[in-house]
């Protein structure tokens, strides 16, 4: 459907939610009332938009069909604004033999050999993570896992990209500190590895932090399950929490608008979360599988209730209805009337279809876990979706028109600041010359927030759960081993920069699907498959859309170029506080197989004598770079030139080389460039080395180029990796030996380590102890 | 004889599977007991794995106590079966007074989750006979709540009789355990309770190394010579 957009659209940004409505208006009263007036714009629906819903039903909607409608076609859900851009991932995706399942279902499913398959997805929850912290992160994580439950698969690991206002700012001290223990609350309880992520800070994110989650699942290939009703007379059960009044319409008001004064009356938009309780629902969800009991099962996620029946019902193809009781929906909160029973949030649910023959296995099975299970309806073969309220008719709607939802065509305008953002080159800027500079810049670097040590954050995530994880941070990628006897693993890694989108949305896009790819790559994995989560400003502003525009089509083309397809992902519109809308930020995961966990390579220098060699071209490119902004708290200019064929080229050496056996440690390079990754590898693996660098030896040290990494060659292994390096054209440079007590640049400065790790270290436990 | 160790899984358990796996690696058949079943399938000895039972809602392991299983587990270790706690199976072990002294929040107030250092005190046990008295391990220590605690005249007796199992190495303990206690036994060894994870270290691939691996390859040999 497309709806002509008159700009009429409420921001929504001063009202608190729902109005409560009668229960008892029902379709019948629907049909003999037309000219009641109904709170469409507080519940964040524009006039063209509440029109159309009265077009498709020949009436007014019921007060329980207007907040269903609601919550299915805000942004969150509908993926109205973004929609006509996504195509791009399907029209553009390269072959692949390796998806079984891809964008539009619950998350995308991957082949990695053995009769395994992989699903993962990145999610944000970053308004909620705002308005309260704690369960804000934590319920993002929830979220993500039941979306890779629901596709039948176990979830085995989850990480998190985070992105938070200047780290010395006293919001941050807020926000940051519970969203981290709320992400270590759910996801230790829940029993899942946290292997890694992203941590960084700007001004642009003090009103809106970003909380992406990703979550990975492990199946096999005949366990892949859709979300999809069939079959007339099977019955709908919905399992696990009860409904209460937590995040009705968080999908609405609070992902779908931005911030204004009244953020903190939103609070009761966010929902409250029970690890404990989704634990059960996955073990019992699994044993449900197992035992071959489950036709179709969706999640309950955003616009809970509401969202599972029209997808379960849309999913099972034309003709397909399903009949819903909604008040035998147990509730925690028993005066809830049907649209706040539609539109609740509450966590740790499921819908699945099942068969009458399996029933009672069904219920017998989540007896054992201790979870509450209950018919609430079943499939019917009107193509309706009806719902009844103690046997009145209150919702009666084509199940298809609230799933797809509106889709507009937004206006996209190049920001016209952007030229001159553009020639702002950091040429201009002052740089460090001497030994003693270059030594005293590597330090700032360290010590600054975004490249500084983040064990404060990790070491509150268990990472070791489950004694299947083999690299999580700080190595490049998170890698778990999938199978105990073949060693099968995949590795995962998820990259943003908004500096360099900021700059050109459409290269920086690119450079953070690069650097993801390659990280993967530096662990001796092959990239396989892309997930995304794309944050983002107002797409009712032009610049922000044609941000957004730029991001798409980059990660669409470069996606095709690294012939990785996109499997799915997550877009966030209305990250913005009044006008001033935060960095495009779009954060990409990559997914890659490993053959041989065992011959993973580690981010970190662990043996002395090595050689060190660096890999890929470096140029003067320091165009959104972390020193123009530490030095300098500068952001301009270009940001680093992409070349795919560089990063393909880089990724199969490094790919080979792990399973030849020829490194002992790879590290990409990326903010900070070889400077930082160097500290870095010796600060990992505990041993220092001394370098030489050819040529200026700022750039050298600094400069972002991408397509780089540095390694270290296994002994003896020297002339057969320059042998290989040669035949894929990957440019290679000695740059030393391992060993030592020192991180030494030859003429140049000499770091102790001690000195290193202090610099490294200290900077987020004196920021948030 | 093969010795048959069990596994329990509560609600909430989740490092069972990574029990039962250091169980079989020890050269031990891993038995699953669930907290439903009063029936401890003839097991030979027992894991309490960690987690967070019940949700740890009310205080760590005190619902877990009550479970079924435990009516069974119970009377059998007083009997003599060995029995390890691990984490949140040392803090039910505590609720269920099998051993003394209580687990209470980190003194950081943070969940900790890294490797630790700590000190074998007494090889005289099942579970800890293949160590050599003062042995330094590397094991993992995730936990919130990890801080033992017991009053003084408890303390003093532990000291005095050699329960203390384990305790941090170096200073200061990582989350304020009193006297650096990493783990205890009772008055007959055969009930051990740790709050750092020996199944997270058999294997260098997946964890600090294969330091862990003794608790229960010590249970084997036990068993076998019984």
């Amino acid at each position: 459907m497309t709806i002509q957009d008159t700009g009429a659209e409420t921001t929504g940004a001063e009202t608190t939610g729902a109005e409560t409505t009668s229960a008892q208006d029902t379709v019948a009263a629907a049909a003999a009332t037309p000219q009641r007036a109904q709170p469409h714009a507080q519940l964040g629906l524009t006039a063209d938009e509440y029109a159309a819903i009265t077009k498709t039903l020949g009436r007014r909607p019921t007060d329980a069909e207007l907040a269903l409608y609601s919550v299915m076609w805000s942004e969150h859900c509908s993926y109205k604004s973004s929609r006509a851009h996504l195509r791009q991932f399907a029209e553009k995706a390269p072959p692949a033999d390796a998806l079984l399942a891809g964008i539009g279902q619950n998350a995308g499913v991957v082949d990695i050999g053995q009769g395994y398959a992989v699903t993962f997805k990145l999610e944000s929850h970053n308004h909620p993570s705002y308005v309260e912290p704690f369960q804000g992160a934590a319920t993002g994580v929830g979220g993500i896992v039941r979306d890779i439950l629901a596709m039948g698969a176990r979830p085995v690991a989850v990480m998190d990209a985070l992105r938070f206002g200047p780290a010395d700012a006293a919001d941050t001290r807020r926000v940051l500190p519970g969203v981290v223990s709320g992400i270590s609350f759910y996801g230790n309880c829940l029993g899942l590895p946290n292997i890694g992520g992203e941590l960084a800070f700007d001004p642009c994110y003090a009103g809106n932090p970003l909380v992406n989650a990703l979550c990975l699942g492990v199946m096999r290939h005949e366990d892949l399950k859709l979300a999809a009703a069939s079959g007339p007379g099977n019955k709908v059960v919905l399992f696990g929490s009860r409904t209460g009044p937590d995040g009705i319409g968080g999908a609405s008001v609070l992902a779908s608008a931005s911030f204004g004064a009244g953020s903190k009356s939103k609070r009761p938009s966010v929902q409250v979360g029970d690890p404990f309780m989704e634990k059960l629902l996955i073990e019992c969800c699994l044993e449900l599988y197992a035992a071959g009991l489950v036709l179709g099962i969706q999640d309950l996620g955003a616009a809970g209730v509401a969202c599972a029946t029209t997808e379960l019902a849309a999913g099972g193809g034309p003709g397909v209805g399903m009949q819903v009781r909604l008040d035998t929906v147990p509730l925690r909160d028993a005066s809830l009337g049907p649209p706040e029973i539609l539109m609740s949030e509450s966590q740790e649910r499921m819908m699945a279809i099942v068969g009458p023959a399996g029933l009672e296995r069904f219920l017998a099975i989540c007896a054992r876990w201790d979870v509450e299970a209950t018919v609430i309806g079943e499939v019917t073969d009107t193509g309706r979706l009806e719902m009844t309220w103690h046997g009145d008719l209150v919702v009666d709607i084509p199940p298809g028109t609230a799933a797809e939802g509106p889709v507009y065509h937004r206006p996209a305008q190049r920001p016209a600041g952007q030229e001159a953002l553009l020639a702002d080159d950091p040429a201009r800027l002052a740089r460090p010359g001497t030994g003693p500079q270059l030594r005293a810049a590597l330090l700032d670097l360290l010590s600054a927030p975004d490249a500084a040590d983040k064990s404060w954050v990790t070491e509150q995530y268990d990472r070791y759960v489950r004694g299947e994880t083999v690299l999580a941070a700080p190595h490049d990628a998170g890698l778990i081993r999938v199978d105990e006897q073949t060693s099968l693993g995949v590795a995962l890694a998820v990259d943003g920069n908004g500096r360099y989108c900021r700059l050109d949305p459409y290269a920086g896009t690119q450079l953070a699907l690069a650097e993801a790819y390659r990280n993967v790559a530096a662990t001796g994995a092959r990239p396989l498959a892309v997930t995304n989560c794309l944050n983002f400003g107002a797409p009712t502003d032009p610049a922000v859309m044609w941000q957004f525009t730029e991001a798409v089509r980059g990660l669409a083309d470069g996606c095709l170029a690294l012939g990785v397809p996109v499997t799915g992902g997550n877009v966030s519109f209305y990250n913005q506080t009044g006008d001033a809308a935060i960095h495009p930020t779009p954060v990409v995961g990559v997914l890659g197989v490993h053959d041989d966990v065992r011959r993973r390579l580690p981010a970190g220098f662990s043996q002395a004598g090595l050689r060190v060699m660096l890999l890929g071209r470096t140029g003067a490119e320091f165009g959104g770079s972390l020193w123009a902004r530490v030095a300098h708290g500068h952001l301009g200019g270009r940001p680093p030139a992409v070349d795919l064929d560089a990063e393909r080229s880089l990724a199969d050496v490094l790919v080979a080389a792990a399973r030849l056996g020829l490194l002992a440690a790879a590290h990409d390079l990326s903010d900070g460039g070889l400077a930082v990754a160097l500290a870095e590898s010796c600060l990992t693996g505990g041993q220092g080395c001394a370098v030489a660098l050819a040529g200026d030896a700022f750039t050298g040290l600094f400069a972002e180029s991408a397509a780089r990494a540095v390694v270290a060659v296994s002994p003896g292994a020297e002339a057969e990796f320059a042998a290989l390096c040669a035949e894929h054209g990957v440019p290679s440079a000695g740059l030393g030996v391992t060993g030592g007590p020192s991180l030494e640049v030859t003429g140049l400065f000499a770091i102790p380590l001690d000195e290193l790790a202090a610099a490294h270290r200290a900077t987020l436990p004196a920021l948030f102890d | 004889m093969t010795a048959r160790i069990g596994v329990i899984t509560f609600p909430g358990s989740l490092d069972d599977q990574d029990a039962a796996r250091a169980v079989r690696r020890a050269g031990a058949i891993p038995v699953p007991l669930w907290h439903g079943d009063r029936d401890l399938r003839r097991v030979d000895a027992a894991v309490l794995p960690g987690g967070f039972s019940y949700g740890d809602y009310l205080r760590c392991g005190a619902i877990a106590r009550f479970a079924p299983v435990m009516a069974e587990l119970v009377p059998a270790a007083r009997k003599g079966l060995p029995v390890l706690g691990i984490c949140n199976g040392f803090q039910i072990l505590c609720e269920a007074h099998l051993l003394p002294g209580a687990l209470n929040r980190n003194s950081g107030l943070r969940f900790i989750s890294r490797e630790v250092q700590v000190r074998v005190e007494n090889t005289n046990t099942p579970w800890t006979s293949d160590y050599a008295p003062g042995q330094e391990l590397t094991l993992v220590l995730k936990s919130g709540e990890g801080a033992y605690v017991a009053d003084q005249a408890t303390l003093a007796e532990l000291e005095a009789s050699g329960r203390v199992l384990v305790r941090y190495a170096g200073a200061a303990s990582p989350n304020g355990s009193a006297a650096g206690i990493a783990g205890v036994c009772g008055e007959d060894g055969n009930v051990a309770g740790l709050m750092p994870h020996p199944e997270h270290a058999i294997d260098a691939l997946t964890g600090p190394g294969e330091d862990g691996l003794g608790f229960f390859t010590s249970a084997v040999r036990a068993l076998v010579a019984a």
